[in-house]
This record gives C-alpha cells, structure tokens and sequence, in this order.
C-alpha cells in the first residue's frame, strides 16, 4: 500500500516538475518577443523606432487571443479542449481551464500524461509569436501598422495553426517522417515565407535601391539595441529549442535537455564567428550587424535537430547558417528585395539549412521528408500570405504614403517620437 | 588684430590647443564641423551595401589675436596640426576689425 503511494507521490512529483520546466521554457521563448523587439528597433532608423516598438508589442498581443481563440484548436485539432471553433460556450466560463488534468487522471496515466494542459497551450502560444516576429522586421520602415496588424491576426490565427497541424499535430508531414524537432520549418521558414510575400508586394524602402541598379545601405540607428536584442534571443533560444524536448524528469530525458542546451549555444557561437568572419574577408571590415544575424543563424540552423548532433558537430551546422546568412542578405539586396534586419534571410534561407542539415546527424530523416515538409510549409504559407496581403494591397492599401515615409512612420502612424527633441512642456 | 580660422582633424586638437597655449595665447573657440576638401568623403559597406561618408567631421578652431602674433600662431598650427596625408585641413585669416571683452569693455589688441 505504501509503495503504491509513493509511486503516486513520484509521478505527481515528475508532472510537476515536467510542468514546471516547460512553463519556465515557455517564459524563456516570450522573451524572444523582447530579443526582436530590441533587435528589429536597433536595425531600423530612428525616425521609425516608436513604430517598430507598437508592432511588435502588438503582434506578440494579437498572436496570443487569436492562438487562444482558434490558432489552438486548429493545430492540436485532437488535443487540448479549447477555442471557439471546440468550444465557443466556454468563453468566459474558465476557458481551457476546465479540462486540465486532474491528480487522478495523471496517477492513472502512470506517467503518460506528464504535463499540464494549460501548460502546453502556453508553450506554443510564444512560438506562434515568434513565427509573426519575424514578419516585422522585413516590412519594417514603410509598412502601414494597422495593415501589419491585420495581417498578424490571419496568420497567426490561421495560416501558421494549419502548418503547425501537418507537423505538431499529427497531420500529413507527421506521417511522412518530416522532422522539425523545435521549428526550423514550422516557425522559422513559415514567419520568413509570410516575410517574403509581404516584401514583395510592399517594394523596397525609398532611396534602398537607386536608377542605375546602385544598392544603398540604410545603416541602423542603435547597434547596442540590435546586439541586446541578439543576445536576448539568444537566451530565449534555450528555452525555444530545450523546452521542445517536452519532458525533463528522467536522466535520459534530463540529459538529453542539456545536449540540447550546449547544442543551441554552440551552434549561436559557429554562426557568428563565420559570418563575422566571412564579412571581414568579402567587405574588408568586420560588419557587427552581420555577425549578430550570424548568431541568430546558427540557431536557426540547428532549431531542426538540436538533440542527436555532436557539439562539435552543432557548431558547424551552425557556422554553415552563419554563412549562408550573409551570403542570402548580399543576394536578396542583388534582387532588390529589401529586408532591413535580414530576417528572410535569417529565418527562411538558413531555415532551408536546418532543416536539410536534419539528415546529417539524425538516421530516421530522409532527404525526401525533409523536402516535402519544406516545400509544403513554404507553399502554403506564401501563398497563403500572398493572398492575404494582396487583399489588404487592394482595399485599405499596405504601404504609407511617400511623405510619411520620408518623415517617418513614427509621427505618421504612432504620432510620438521615441527619441522626442525640441519639446515644450508648455 | 586677425582672426584665425583653422579646420583640422579632430584628433589633432589637444596638440593644437597646447600649441597655442604654449605661444600665451588666451583663447580659442571650437567647433564640431563636417564637409570636404580635397580629400572628399569615402565609402563604407553595411552588410554588403555601399555607403558614401561625403562630410567628413573636423574640428574648426578660431582665434582672435594681435597682429605681432598671428604669424607664430599660423605657424605653430600648422606645424602641429600638420600629419603629411590629405584632410590635414586649412588655415583662413582675415583682418579683425574690432574686439571687445565684454565685462570690463576694454577694445582692441586688449580684448584679445
């Protein structure tokens, strides 16, 4: 009789512990929202700093109602009670949290069900985040806010919970033997693609790209900013790639969090110093914001597959983002798509590299499954996007005007300043 | 009386200002200033793009003096201001018509 106690005590210990972890895995990822925050108003110019704040506090905002209003129920379709399309009477009737576990039911389960519900659904909430994140970088600048903000309710209400379902949730690319261990595909190559279809219908930033094909560089108005928010991501990135191994309560399972942990860093560590190093060999200078998109590279990079990789191993996946990385920004400038903070390249093309680089180190991955989630995520979710912004193009417009890009899109859209001058109290 | 206007590169200002200050001179005014010379601006690359510096910053100094020490003070301006490679920058003088101290009114080569 005792025994059966303590062995209910220990596994009511473990899902505990399992919940734990996974919610402070969870905080970690929000503060991603903080490392792009940082990141995306450092590589802007000062004049359009406030805005870049809005949107992002915005979409991290909107990302969590709408991916608890449907995002959810979409992509865990068999899973967690929860959204209006499950449950529309349980709005403000406890909402998700009336069918969390219960002490019986996780006894019972003898230790299959290792995790609170609610837990679970805040753990994927930061990483719808994340996906739309990456969005705002790429139209930064001269993008309308309310247009952006639209935009982010589709997505991450829609367009990414549908991706997030083939793969997470058990859908086609589950059943394919895709591998996708934290979201090289799922969150990054979905948020780059978004990107990408919104960039080309918004067209470059004034003055980027001059009459006779001359590239401009428009320089970023805080470099401490951008490297805070790199670091920033950096750390969110353990919780992002070590929270995704679900379960922390064994030595197996403990162990294999720490790989994860000394994997993620290490990958970060290649990627900067390569493309640190490409970008003083190619433009004769050591171009800071390069190696700051190289470290967020290499954690793309290994986002796909953080867990059978050697260290040794992650930090070259990692060092090969890290190239990429600067290679992709010099092209899409050449292609006059122009990304202020490089985060299609970041995100999409170095996504790409994950996802392929799954094959090297992980024995069940095959080429094929790897294309086909690539292919599918990418398909969709530009297309899907495409559609999107086209529609808002035609109807409420996209872009702002000539003027107010020119005087910048913080007096235009937010009509404060972030760095106020010639004020009057009176 | 002259007035010396000199543009030079900024790192050469400490050396400048002991110079002066060595010959008795009392004062001089500085400024933060950018533009171009012969020595134009340069191109820099930020990720992979190029752009052109075409204001280079120098520091502009003036001072007032008497007529007897204006030569030494060119002099020693140039002399320490001088590295040999272009952008080491220029020296103006004009005639100063009148200078006045303020607090005690005094006019003159006794103002300066």
């Amino acid at each position: 009789m005792e025994d059966i106690q303590v062995a209910a005590q220990v596994t009511e210990l473990a899902y505990a512990l399992d919940t734990f972890y996974f919610l402070v895995m969870g905080a970690l990822v929000m503060w991603m929202a903080a490392g792009f925050t940082m990141l995306e108003a450092g590589l802007v110019r000062a004049k359009n700093t406030a805005e870049i704040l809005t949107k992002n506090v915005g979409l991290y905002s909107i990302a969590c109602i709408m991916y608890m209003l449907c995002g959810y129920s979409i992509m865990y379709p068999g899973g967690f009670e929860g959204g209006v399309f499950q449950s529309l009477s349980t709005i403000g009737s406890g909402l998700l949290t009336s069918s969390d576990n219960t002490a019986a039911d996780v006894i019972a389960s003898g230790g299959d069900t290792y995790y609170s519900g609610l837990s679970d659904f805040f753990f994927q909430v930061v990483f719808v985040a994340t996906a739309m994140s990456i969005v705002s970088g790429a139209v930064a600048e001269r993008m309308k806010l309310w247009s952006f903000f639209a935009f982010a309710v589709v997505l991450t209400g829609f367009i990414y919970p549908v991706q997030g379902f083939w793969k997470w949730g058990g859908g086609f690319l589950q059943e394919a033997g895709f591998l996708d261990f934290a979201g090289s595909g799922v969150v990054h190559l979905c948020g780059a693609a978004a990107a990408l279809a919104g960039v080309l219908l918004l067209g470059a930033r004034k003055g980027k790209y001059g009459k006779d094909g001359r590239i401009n560089a428009i320089p970023g108005s805080n470099l401490p900013l951008a490297a805070l928010g790199t670091l920033v991501l950096w750390l969110g990135w353990f919780g992002f790639n070590g929270g995704s191994q679900l379960v922390v309560s064994d030595v197996e399972n403990s162990n294999a969090v720490a790989l994860i942990f000394v994997n993620t860093n290490m990958a970060a560590a290649g990627g900067l110093i390569a493309a640190l190093l490409l970008a003083r060999f190619w433009f004769g200078k050591a171009d800071l914001t390069m190696a700051l998109n190289g470290a967020l590279a290499g954690l793309v990079a290994i986002t796909a597959e953080p867990l059978t990789p050697e260290p040794g191993v992650a930090t070259l996946i990692g060092a090969v983002g890290g190239l990429l990385v600067v290679i992709a920004i010099v092209t899409l400038d050449k292609l006059k798509i122009d990304d202020p903070v490089g985060a299609i390249s970041v995100h999409g093309v170095v996504g790409i590299w994950g996802l392929l680089a799954v094959c090297i180190t992980n024995e069940e991955a095959t080429l094929g499954a790897q294309l086909l989630g690539m292919i599918s995520i990418f398909a969709w979710v530009f297309a899907a996007s495409f559609i999107v912004w086209f529609i808002l193009k035609k109807t409420v417009g996209i872009r702002v005007s000539e003027e107010e890009e020119y005087e910048g899109v913080d007096i235009g859209e937010c009509g404060l300043e972030a760095y106020p001058e010639f004020t009057s109290a009176e | 009386m002259k007035m010396i206007t000199a543009i030079i590169k900024p790192f050469k200002l400490d050396d400048v200002r002991e110079a002066v200050a060595d010959i008795g001179i009392q004062g001089i005014t500085v400024t933060e200033v950018k533009g171009f010379g012969r020595q134009r601006g340069h191109t820099e690359l930020y990720r992979g793009a190029e752009y052109v510096v075409d204001f280079l910053p120098k520091a502009k100094i003036e001072l007032a003096v008497a007529d007897d020490v204006a030569e030494q003070v060119i002099e020693a301006i140039a002399n320490t201001a001088r590295t040999g490679k272009i952008g080491d920058g220029k020296i103006f003088v004009t005639d100063l018509a009148q200078a006045i101290r303020i607090r005690t009114g005094e006019t003159g080569s006794e103002a300066v």
